[in-house]
C-alpha cells in the first residue's frame, strides 16, 4: 500500500520534471544508440569477415613467383605446418569493353581450375565460375560499374596476346574485397576489373602451361607462420619468389581489418560523450529536485519511511529516464548498427552480413546507461538518505556569500549587479559550472570530430593528388622499357612532357625489421610528379641516395643517415645497400623514392623505365587516350582527374550523411545541457528575479541574467571545446591512420568557426525559452516565499 | 502634515479582484474606492485575507484588477499592459516586503545599486544606504548582515530612486520590537524628508498611530477609515 503511493508520487514527479527528464532520457538514448550502433557494426563486420574468410577458404599465407613448375605446389604441400596448397596464375592485363571505349581499364586476372578453385573460393552473385577456354566471371565491382551481365563479351590483353571472353557469372572472392589496382589508393570500379578466367586460356596467354605464379597455403592448426614462411621461401627461392607473407600484409585483409580496427576506435569515443553528458544532467537535475523536495523528505522520514526507501525512490527516478533513454536507444543503435553494417557490407561486397542482436552488447549498453545515471544520482540521494527529517521539513538555509576572490581582485568592479550576480552565483558552484561548461564544450569538440574528417582527407588529396602529382596521365608498361619508350610518348601529338618513372618490387630491411613496398625512381627534377610533404613543402630527390616516407622510416626505424637493405623481389633479385638521405612526412603509402638514374645503376641496368607521367594538351585528351589504348607496351594509363573526381564523389557522399548525423547530435548535447543548465539557473533564481521584475526590471534584463549564466558558460566553453576539440582529433586521426593513410589532425579556423557558430546556436536558441520562463513569472506569489 | 492641501495621486474606483485557485473563485477585493493623497502615510489593517496585500498589488503595478479603474496621476492601472507597467514600477514605485527579498550574491550597495541602475534620476547606493543608517555596511552580503539590517537595506533599495511611492507589506513582520522600531523611523524620515506617498500594511494595530490616516479592510471591502490628528513618532509605539 505505503510502496503504491510512493510509487504513484515517482510517476508525477517523473512527469511533472518531463521536459528535463526527456533531456535525459534523450542523451542517454544517443549515447547508447552509437555504442550499440557502432559496437554491433564492427562485430557484424568481424564476423562477416570471418564467416566469408572460413566458408571461401582464404588462405592464411600468399606467395607470388616468377615460375614454378608445377609440382612444386605438391612438395610445398608437403612441409611441415602447411594444411593445404593451391597453386594458380595471376597476372594483369588491359581489358577492352565495347561500351567502355576509350577508358583504359587494368584487369587483375586469375586462374579457375576446372571444378572450380578450393582456396579463395569465388562467390557467384549471378550465374557461374569459367569452366572452359574463353570464359570469364568479373568481378562484382567492375560489373556494376559497367552493368555487365553474363553474356557480355570482353577482350583482355595480356602478355601481348589478345583474348576474347565471354561472361559467364558475376562474382567476389575474399582475396579481392579491396580490390585496387597496383599503386593506386583508392579502389576505382570503372577502371580496375577482376576478372576469373579459365586456366588453361590464362596458362596460354602467359606461357606458363603447366606451371604457376601465385600460391595460397593454409597453416595446420597450432603451425607458427614465421616458420612455414621461411621455409615456404627456401622452396621458392628458385622459382624466383618474392617471398611468402600472411595475411597482415595482404592488401584486401589488411584494409577490411583496419576499417573494422576504426570503428572499434570510435565506438568508444562518441558514446562515452554523450553519456558523461546524461551522467552530468542527472546529477544537475537531482540535485536541485532533491533540494525542492526536502521538506517531503522529511515528512516521508517523520511518517517512517526509511532512509534507503527514500533514496531507493529517487534512485529509482534516474533509473526511469536511463532505462526509457536505453530503450530508445538500443531500438535505434540496432537499426543504426543494421543500416551501416549493411553499407559496409555493400560497400566491402561482402556476400553475407552476420548482423546478430548481439545480447551482451545491448545488456552492456543498459547496464552503462544505468550505471551512469545511478553515478549522476549518487550525489544528491545520499543527501535525501542523510537529511535528518526535523532539518528537512525547516526550509533550506539562504545561501550565503562572502566575500571571495574575485571581490579581493576588485575584478566585479567593472560588472553591473546582474553580472555580478551571474559570476557569484557560478562562483558559488565552481564544480557545477565546471561540469556544465565541460559539457558544452563537448558539443563543440564533438562537431570538430565530424568536420575534421572532411578538412583531412581535402588536404590529402590536395597535397597528394593536385600539389605531388601534378600530371594529367599516368601510363604504367607492360614490362621495363628504355628510353625509346619515352621517346615514343613524347612524340604522340598532343603530349607535352613525359617523365619516366621506375618501380621495382622490394623488400626493405633494417636492422631486424622488414617492410615490403615499392621504390620508386624519378627523375630528379621531375616536374610532373613531386614528394610533397603535410607541410606543403615539396622535398627534392637527391641524385643517389633514398627519400623515404616518414612511415617507413619509423616502420624501419631507420633516419636520414643510416642505410637500408633493399632485397629486390623481381628480375635478378638482386640485393641493394641504400642509404637514407631525407624522409618526407606525407599522407598516402609508405615508400621509399630515388634518383631513377641511381636506382638504374644500382640494379645494374639501363635507364629502364616501367611507367611514365605525361602532361597533356586539354584539347588532345581524346586523341591521346585513342593512341595509347592502341600500344601493345602500354598496361594501363590513369588519368588524374578521373581519379580525383571518383574519389571525391565517394567521399562527398559518405560525409554528407555522416556531418548532418553527428551535427544532430552534438546539437542534441548542447541543447541539453544548454537547457538542464538554463533550468536549474532559473529554479534556483526565481525569488529573486520575481524581486528583480517587481522593482522595475523589464523581462528582457531579468531574461539577461539566466541567459548571463548561459552565456558565461558558453564563453569559457568554447575555447575550452576548441582545445578538446584538437585533441580529439588527433586521437581519431591517430586511430584511423594505418600503413596506407596518414588522416591529418586537421582542425583549421573554419573548422572551429562551425563547432562554436553551431553550438552557439542551439544555445542561444534554447536559452530564448527562458524569455517564456520570464514572462510567466508569478510576481505577487514569489513575494511571500521564505527562501 | 502641513496645512496646505493634498493633491490625490492614487484615484481607486469600484475595484474588485478575483482569483481562480483551481476551482474556486476567490474575491480579494469586491468594489474598493480609496484614495491616496501626495505625501500621505497610510496604514493598511485588517485580518489575514481581507485583500490588503491585493490592494497593495494593484497599486502597486504587480497585479492589475479585475474590474473598476484605478489611476496613479495619469497612470491607468487597471490595463494589463506589461510593458506599461513595468515602467510605472521602475519610475514611481519603491516596495519592501516582509522577508526582504534581497538577492543573496549581491552586497548591501550591490542590491541597492541594481534598483539605482535602472533609475532615471537616483541618489547613489551610498546615500539610500546612509539614509536607513547603514553606511558602514556598504560591503556586506545578506548572510552577514541581521534582519534589521536586510530590512533596512531592502528599504534603502526601494528608496534610491527616490521613488513616488513607497509601498510596504509588513516591512517589520519578521522583526523583534527594536529593530522595528529601527525600520520604522526610517519609513517615517522617508516619507518625511522626501515627501514620498507611503502606505504600509500591519497586522500590528499599534502601528496605525503613525499613519496620517488609517485604512481598516475585511473581506475585500474597506470598512473603516480613520484619521490620525497627529502622529505618533515610532519610539512611542508600544509593540
Amino acid at each position: 500500500m505505503k510502496v503504491r503511493a510512493l510509487d504513484r508520487k515517482l510517476l508525477r514527479d517523473l512527469w511533472h520534471l518531463r521536459v528535463q527528464a526527456a533531456a535525459v532520457a534523450l542523451l542517454t538514448a544517443c549515447g547508447v544508440a552509437t555504442f550499440v550502433g557502432s559496437v554491433t557494426t564492427w562485430r557484424a563486420l568481424q564476423r562477416s569477415q570471418a564467416g566469408y574468410y572460413a566458408d571461401h577458404r582464404f588462405p592464411d599465407l600468399f606467395a607470388e613467383v616468377r615460375r614454378a613448375p608445377g609440382p612444386l605446389a605438391a612438395r610445398l604441400a608437403a612441409l611441415p605446418g602447411v594444411a593445404e596448397v593451391e597453386a594458380r596464375l595471376g597476372a594483369y592485363g588491359t581489358l577492352e569493353l565495347e561500351r567502355a571505349a576509350g577508358a583504359s581499364i587494368t584487369a587483375r586476372l586469375i586462374s579457375q581450375p576446372p571444378g572450380g578453385s578450393r582456396l579463395d573460393r569465388l562467390h557467384l552473385r549471378t550465374g557461374r565460375g569459367p569452366a572452359r577456354p574463353g570464359e570469364a566471371a568479373v568481378g562484382e565491382g567492375f560489373a556494376r560499374a559497367w552493368r555487365i551481365a553474363p553474356g557480355d563479351a570482353l577482350a583482355v590483353l595480356v602478355n601481348g596476346r589478345r583474348e576474347q571472353l565471354t561472361v559467364v557469372g558475376v562474382a567476389v572472392s575474399p582475396g579481392t574485397i579491396y580490390a585496387i589496382r597496383p599503386g593506386d589508393i583508392f579502389p576505382d570500379d570503372r577502371h580496375f576489373a577482376v576478372v576469373w578466367v579459365d586456366e588453361a586460356t590464362l596458362a596460354a596467354a602467359l606461357d606458363l602451361t603447366g606451371a604457376w605464379n601465385e600460391v595460397g597455403l593454409v597453416l595446420a592448426p597450432g603451425a607458427g607462420a614465421p616458420e612455414v614462411v621461411a621455409r615456404v621461401d627456401r622452396l621458392l627461392a628458385a622459382a624466383g619468389g618474392g617471398g611468402a607473407y600472411g595475411r597482415d600484409r595482404h592488401v584486401s585483409h589488411r584494409f577490411l581489418t583496419d576499417e573494422i580496427r576504426q570503428l572499434k576506435a570510435m565506438a568508444a569515443v562518441i558514446p562515452s560523450i554523450f553519456i558523461g553528458v546524461a551522467t552530468f544532467i542527472v546529477s544537475l537535475v537531482l540535485s536541485r529536485l532533491v533540494a525542492t523536495q526536502r521538506a517531503q523528505i522529511g515528512m516521508l522520514k517523520a511518517l517512517g519511511w526509511s532512509g534507503a526507501q527514500v533514496a531507493g525512490h529517487y534512485a529509482g527516478m534516474v533509473a526511469g529516464m536511463a532505462l526509457a533513454g536505453g530503450a530508445v536507444g538500443i531500438g535505434g543503435g540496432l537499426a543504426m548498427g543494421q543500416w551501416m553494417a549493411g553499407v559496409y557490407a555493400r560497400y566491402y561486397r561482402l556476400p553475407e552480413l552476420r548482423f546478430e542482436g548481439d545480447l551482451p552488447v545491448v545488456a552492456l549498453a543498459l547496464a552503462l546507461a544505468l550505471g551512469a545515471a545511478l553515478l549522476g544520482a549518487a550525489g544528491a540521494v545520499w543527501r535525501a538518505l542523510e537529511l535528518p527529517p526535523a532539518e528537512a521539513m525547516r526550509p533550506a538555509a539562504p545561501p550565503t556569500y562572502r566575500p571571495g576572490l574575485l571581490e579581493r581582485l576588485g575584478l566585479t568592479r567593472w560588472l553591473s549587479q546582474p553580472g555580478r550576480m551571474v559570476v557569484r552565483g557560478l562562483s558559488r558552484r565552481p564544480l557545477r559550472a565546471a561540469l556544465a561548461a565541460l559539457g558544452l564544450s563537448m558539443a563543440v569538440a564533438v562537431l570538430q570530430i565530424s568536420d575534421f574528417t572532411e578538412g583531412a582527407t581535402s588536404l590529402i588529396l590536395r597535397r597528394e593528388l593536385e600539389e605531388g602529382q601534378r600530371h594529367d596521365l599516368s601510363v604504367t608498361f607492360t614490362q621495363p622499357r628504355g628510353p625509346a619508350a619515352l621517346a615514343e610518348l613524347r612524340a604522340l601529338p598532343g603530349v607535352l612532357a613525359v617523365e619516366g618513372v621506375r618501380d621495382v618490387p622490394v623488400v626493405l630491411h633494417h636492422g631486424h625489421r622488414s617492410y615490403r613496398t615499392g621504390l620508386r625512381g624519378v627523375e630528379p627534377g621531375a616536374r610532373l610528379g613531386r614528394l610533397v610533404a603535410a607541410d606543403g613543402q615539396v622535398v627534392p630527390v637527391p641524385p643517389s641516395g633514398l627519400v623515404v616516407s616518414r612511415q617507413l622510416a619509423g616502420l624501419l626505424a631507420v633516419e636520414p643517415g643510416g642505410v637500408i637493405t633493399a632485397e629486390v623481389t623481381e628480375g635478378r633479385r638482386p640485393v641493394l645497400a641504400l642509404p637514407v638521405e631525407a624522409t618526407v612526412d606525407d599522407f598516402l603509402g609508405a615508400g621509399a623514392t630515388m634518383a631513377r638514374a641511381a636506382l638504374s645503376a644500382s640494379l645494374g641496368e639501363g635507364p629502364l623505365a616501367t611507367g611514365a607521367w605525361l602532361a597533356i594538351d586539354p584539347a588532345r585528351a581524346g586523341e591521346v587516350r585513342a593512341r595509347l589504348a592502341a600500344r601493345p607496351g602500354v598496361l594501363g594509363a590513369t588519368w588524374r582527374a578521373a581519379t580525383v573526381a571518383s574519389v571525391r564523389a565517394i567521399l562527398d557522399e559518405l560525409m554528407v550523411t555522416y556531418m548532418a548525423v553527428i551535427g544532430l547530435l552534438a546539437s542534441g548535447i548542447a541543447a541539453g545541457v544548454v537547457y538542464n543548465t538554463a533550468r536549474i539557473a532559473w529554479a534556483e533564481r526565481e525569488p529573486e528575479l520575481s524581486t528583480l521584475r517587481v522593482i522595475g526590471f523589464t523581462r528582457g534584463e531579468t531574461w539577461r541574467i539566466v541567459a548571463g549564466e548561459v552565456l558565461a558558460l558558453l564563453v569559457v566553453a568554447l575555447p575550452l571545446g576548441a582545445v578538446l576539440g584538437v585533441l580529439a582529433v588527433r586521437g581519431v586521426a591517430a586511430a584511423m591512420s594505418n600503413d596506407l593513410f596518414r588522416i591529418p589532425a586537421v582542425v583549421g579556423r573554419g573548422e572551429v568557426a562551425y563547432a562554436a557558430g553551431l553550438t552557439t546556436a542551439v544555445t542561444l536558441a534554447v536559452t530564448l525559452l527562458a524569455l517564456r520562463w520570464v514572462a510567466r513569472l508569478d510576481l505577487v506569489g514569489s513575494l511571500d516565499r521564505r527562501d | 502634515m502641513t496645512g496646505a492641501p493634498r493633491l490625490p495621486v492614487f484615484q481607486a474606483t469600484g475595484i474588485t479582484k478575483v482569483y481562480r485557485m483551481g476551482e474556486v473563485e476567490v474575491r480579494a477585493l469586491r468594489g474598493v474606492d480609496v484614495t491616496f493623497r501626495e505625501g500621505e502615510f497610510v496604514v493598511l489593517l485588517g485580518p489575514s485575507g481581507s485583500g490588503k496585500s491585493t490592494l497593495l498589488n494593484v497599486l502597486g503595478g504587480l497585479d492589475v484588477p479585475t474590474a473598476g479603474s484605478v489611476r496613479w496621476r495619469d497612470h491607468d492601472l487597471a490595463v494589463p499592459d506589461e510593458a506599461l507597467l513595468t515602467r510605472y514600477r521602475r519610475d514611481h514605485v519603491g516596495f519592501v516586503f516582509q522577508f526582504y527579498n534581497l538577492v543573496p550574491s549581491l552586497t548591501a550597495r550591490e542590491n541597492v545599486a541594481l534598483a539605482a541602475e535602472i533609475a532615471r534620476r537616483p541618489m547613489t547606493p551610498e546615500e539610500a544606504l546612509g539614509l536607513v543608517g547603514l553606511s558602514d555596511r556598504l560591503d556586506h552580503f545578506p548572510a552577514q548582515l541581521s534582519g534589521g539590517e536586510q530590512q533596512r537595506v531592502a528599504i534603502a533599495r526601494a528608496v534610491v530612486k527616490r521613488p513616488d511611492v513607497l509601498l510596504c507589506d509588513e516591512p517589520t513582520g519578521a522583526l523583534d520590537a527594536a529593530t522595528g522600531r529601527l525600520v520604522l523611523e526610517v519609513l517615517a524620515k522617508v516619507n518625511r524628508d522626501l515627501g514620498t506617498t507611503t502606505v504600509v500594511i500591519t497586522h500590528n494595530a499599534s502601528i496605525a498611530g503613525m499613519a496620517d490616516r488609517v485604512l481598516l479592510l475585511r473581506d475585500g471591502l474597506v470598512v473603516q477609515e480613520q484619521l490620525n490628528a497627529a502622529r505618533k513618532a515610532p519610539q512611542e509605539i508600544a509593540w
